[in-house]
């Protein structure tokens, strides 16, 4: 179960810093449409043939078959979240995925969401 | 002919819940004994996006911060996907908590009644930012056990904001917190009904 999960276990994050910068051409201004838990999800399979898409597009492709937020992508992948933001970007122009975005600021005023959450916890 | 975002599936909407405190006081395993997937940890560089950096040299002059965050997810039926997100609680990382706080139903103070100051910044930022939070009190075994009226009083809390013993790693007991903060939110709706 989860409990047994425990954090000295985890492995300290010591990836190159450089590396994921060349992936994404040196980009770091995709815009602001993808939040940390924007929901990505594949409309259109990639073959992995396509021009203009790294190996790096085509992984996240697969992985959004279901619906995965940036930060689960970017844990998977194991790249910073500002450069999947700017993958998902890509691929978001392309028509690869569809975004969703997260529950705006107003709209956390919305009773039905609390009501939901609150039965969904309570059912855990 | 499958194009543009009509015929997409239907998907959920996220919901972000912070979990805030010191440096070891149980954020990362509250997030583990609620997830239902084993913490996932991401990694947030700064980078000042308003700005737009767009080329390699701007990546070179960029001080090169990052901040780990734990976090996990929890399904609550098709309609909504809830992130717990560990938020590092040191000062020096609030670039990344307004990141986090937007948008944010609401916010988890863990406290550690042995290094009680070190939950002073997140309590300050939250208040002041006007999340709706709560304050969690951590059982660490033999840490001092205090009333949580004298918690209440050092931390300098208005009588609205809850605060409640817990066990971090415990799953009941993170399910209990996580209901007092949904509620305490909902309570504070700027348009409730008092």
């Amino acid at each position: 179960m989860s409990n047994e999960w425990n954090p000295d276990e985890e492995r300290l994050l010591d990836a190159p810093t450089v590396r994921p910068y060349v992936i994404a051409r040196g980009r770091t201004d995709a815009p602001d449409r993808f939040d940390l838990i924007s929901l990505a999800v594949t409309i259109r399979p990639a073959t992995g043939n396509e021009i203009g898409l790294d190996p790096e597009h085509v992984a996240i492709v697969r992985l959004c078959r279901r619906p995965l937020s940036v930060a689960e992508i970017a844990a998977h992948m194991d790249l910073p979240a500002g450069i999947v933001r700017v993958l998902l970007n890509d691929l978001f122009d392309r028509g690869f995925v569809a975004v969703q975005q997260p529950q705006p600021e107003m709209d956390v005023l919305d009773e039905r969401m609390y009501k939901a959450v609150l039965d969904g916890l309570r059912a855990l | 002919m499958v194009s543009g975002r009509s015929d997409h599936p239907k998907m959920p909407t996220a919901i972000k819940l912070l979990i805030a405190g010191g440096f070891g006081v149980g954020k990362t395993t509250m997030v583990g004994s609620v997830s239902e997937i084993r913490p996932l940890r991401t990694e947030e560089t700064l980078t000042n996006r308003s700005v737009g950096v767009d080329d390699l040299s701007g990546v070179e002059a960029k001080s090169t911060t990052t901040v780990a965050m734990d976090f996990g997810r929890i399904s609550i039926g098709d309609d909504f996907m809830l992130y717990l997100f560990g938020t590092p609680g040191q000062e020096r990382f609030w670039f990344v908590w307004d990141e986090l706080a937007r948008g944010a139903l609401g916010a988890v103070v863990l406290a550690d009644t042995r290094r009680l100051a070190d939950c002073f910044p997140s309590v300050d930022y939250f208040e002041r930012r006007g999340t709706p939070f709560i304050v969690a009190v951590n059982c660490f075994d033999g840490a001092p056990r205090f009333e949580l009226d004298e918690v209440k009083l050092a931390l300098n809390l208005g009588p609205e904001v809850p605060v409640l013993l817990c066990d971090a790693r415990r799953r009941d007991s993170g399910k209990e917190v996580l209901i007092t903060l949904v509620q305490h939110a909902y309570g504070r709706r700027p348009n409730a009904v008092a």
